[in-house]
């Protein structure tokens, strides 16, 4: 049919925004993605979005850390070099826990921002890529795939309906800052 | 729920079974201490009442705390709520009072803080002469211990009167004046607050054992009171909105409130920790004999202290789910209230009662239910005398719709 690739509706209110995401809905359209300025609560339940599994990533990652500390200090202290500090046993473990929890906290950390990195790729130097520039500053945007949708008049009218200020269609799936 | 049908004017009524039980726990209380005075346990008897009163005013005067940490960080998310630490700050005090008698009582029969408080221990010559003590005795000694004592329960007594104050003035006046008020009286209190609680956790506990000294120990006692304040918090929210009140309260407030207690349990074991290694690590004798005592005549309850407070909330509350269930919460909440009984009771009992005459029996539990029975009726009193929702708190709404 065209090169359209997405449709975007742009609105100027959060609450008309979420009323087109039911109008939508409701309509058995399905949304690729909305993007706001800000955080608006809810938005997830509606959207049906899954939780983030940061946690799980947070944890295996601090483990790691954990662990990497553990087998630095029993290596060191244990097998390598042995050195008599007061009297203590080589494998004090007390003296092993302020140097496992901050490596569990540096691990984790530096972990979670990676993750964080991979999953929105926005690593340090690339051009961020965005769907429509005003997201980032005072407009609401739902996303709906064109490809699966087909009827556009529908989707149209719909977010029209819905107090859409504008509709775009983008060709490209991201315009970047370049 | 929605926050359309909300009774502002919604009170609790104290009557019934918890009324009848909350008497019947402040009446095995008097029978436990009575037999542990008639039985020749007077030792004993006051270092449990010395646990129990302390256990009390720390949980009244944290409540106060929340209250300050509340206002001062203009949280919106504990609006709502504020009428639980309300009756707690209102409660302290008669806690206050409690304490002082308990302490007083147990100084001038030689029966608490013999260490420093005996003949001749300050005196050059005499034959009880100990120049540790002697050195010490410029800060400690009677008058000027029960001095601090008292101004410092009475401070914290009169910011949670006020408080307490400002609040029920507003429900009649409206408006931001009292929210000011109790916002610059917060960052008041909590100035004063920071810098006296160590002092008084040194007076009150570490100054049993008064050879020994840990600089940590302020802040260990600190973390140990607010963490079992937040669970008591949680556990007197959770069986309200099971009775049927305060409906307007979410999983999300009981999150936040799940997320403290998670992260202060945290606190509380790294402050815990840090006490140890450093006296672990510097293996001085005048340090190590405490942890010394502890571990030998006390190992059980002192890996029980750890297990309660550090490894259950940990492990039991990381999980997002949990801190939003009810029942999982109020269980944890339980075993951290437990949890800092036992850590209070191995700071206090080595230090005041002589070896072979400690133990776990009659005198522990009946005082504990005492003051459990009497912390029930006090707080639930004069959390039935007003409405359970501040209403015209300028960030209420923001509570009722509170979603995390």
């Amino acid at each position: 049919m065209s090169d359209i690739k997405y449709i975007l509706g742009s609105f100027g209110d959060p609450d008309e925004m979420m009323h087109g995401i039911e109008k939508l809905q409701e309509n058995n359209i399905s949304i690729y993605d909305v993007y706001t300025p800000m955080p608006i609560h809810g938005i997830e339940a509606k959207l049906g979005i899954k939780r983030s599994r940061i946690d799980i990533a947070a944890f295996c990652f601090g483990i790691t850390g954990t662990c990497c500390a553990f087998a630095l200090i029993y290596f060191c202290a244990v097998i390598d070099w042995r050195v008599n500090i007061g009297g203590k046993p080589s494998f004090a473990l007390p003296d092993f826990i302020p140097i496992m929890f901050e490596l569990t906290v540096l691990f984790c950390a530096f972990g979670m921002v990676l993750t964080y990195y991979a999953s929105t790729h926005l690593f340090p130097g690339r051009a961020p890529r965005v769907m429509d520039l005003r997201a980032t500053d005072d407009r609401f945007v739902i996303a709906v795939d064109a490809k699966d949708n087909v009827e556009h008049t529908v989707i149209d009218g719909l977010l029209k309906d819905a107090g859409a200020l504008e509709i775009k269609y983008n060709e490209r799936k991201y315009i970047s800052y370049e | 729920m929605g926050t359309h049908n909300i009774n502002f004017s919604e009170q609790f009524e104290f009557t019934g079974k918890v009324k009848t039980l909350s008497i019947v726990g402040i009446a095995l209380g008097a029978i436990a201490i009575a037999y542990g005075f008639f039985s020749g346990h007077q030792e004993r008897t006051f270092a449990n009442l010395l646990l129990m009163a302390y256990y009390f005013a720390c949980v009244c005067m944290s409540g106060t705390f929340f209250l300050a940490v509340q206002y001062v960080a203009q949280a919106g998310w504990s609006a709502s709520i504020l009428r639980v630490p309300q009756a707690m700050a209102k409660t302290l005090p008669i806690a206050a009072v409690i304490l002082v008698v308990v302490i007083s009582a147990g100084l001038y029969t030689h029966n608490l803080y013999h260490h420093w408080h005996a003949d001749g221990l300050t005196v050059e010559g005499s034959p009880n002469y100990d120049a540790i003590i002697a050195g010490k005795s410029v800060f400690l000694n009677v008058p000027f211990f029960l001095g601090r004592q008292v101004v410092f329960l009475g401070v914290y007594s009169i910011f949670s009167i006020m408080f307490v104050k400002f609040s029920y003035n507003e429900d009649l006046a409206g408006g931001l004046n009292s929210y000011r008020k109790s916002f610059k009286n917060a960052c008041i209190f909590l100035v004063i607050y920071g810098f006296t609680t160590p002092i008084f956790a040194f007076d009150t506990v570490m100054s049993l054992e008064a050879h020994w000294f840990s600089t940590m120990f302020g802040w260990y006692n600190f973390a140990a009171m607010w963490v079992s304040s937040l669970a008591t918090i949680a556990i007197i929210l959770i069986l309200l909105r099971r009775a049927g009140y305060m409906q307007w309260v979410n999983n999300s407030h009981l999150h936040n409130l799940g997320q403290f207690i998670f992260g202060f349990s945290i606190f509380w074991t790294y402050v815990w920790f840090a006490q140890f290694l450093l006296i672990y690590y510097a293996n001085m004798p005048e340090e190590t004999v405490y942890f010394y005592k502890r571990f030998e005549y006390y190992k059980f309850w002192f890996f029980l202290n750890l297990a309660m407070n550090f490894l259950a909330p940990v492990l039991l509350l990381m999980d997002r789910d949990n801190k939003r269930t009810d029942a999982k919460l109020l269980f944890v909440a339980i075993v951290v209230l437990l949890g800092h009984w036992v850590d209070y009771y191995q700071m206090i009992m080595p230090g005041t009662v002589e070896e072979g005459h400690n133990g776990f029996g009659i005198i522990e539990i009946g005082t504990a239910l005492g003051f459990v029975g009497l912390f029930t009726f006090t707080v639930l009193t004069s959390l039935s005398k007003k409405p359970l929702i501040a209403k015209n708190h300028p960030l209420l709404q923001e509570s009722l719709h509170h979603q995390l």
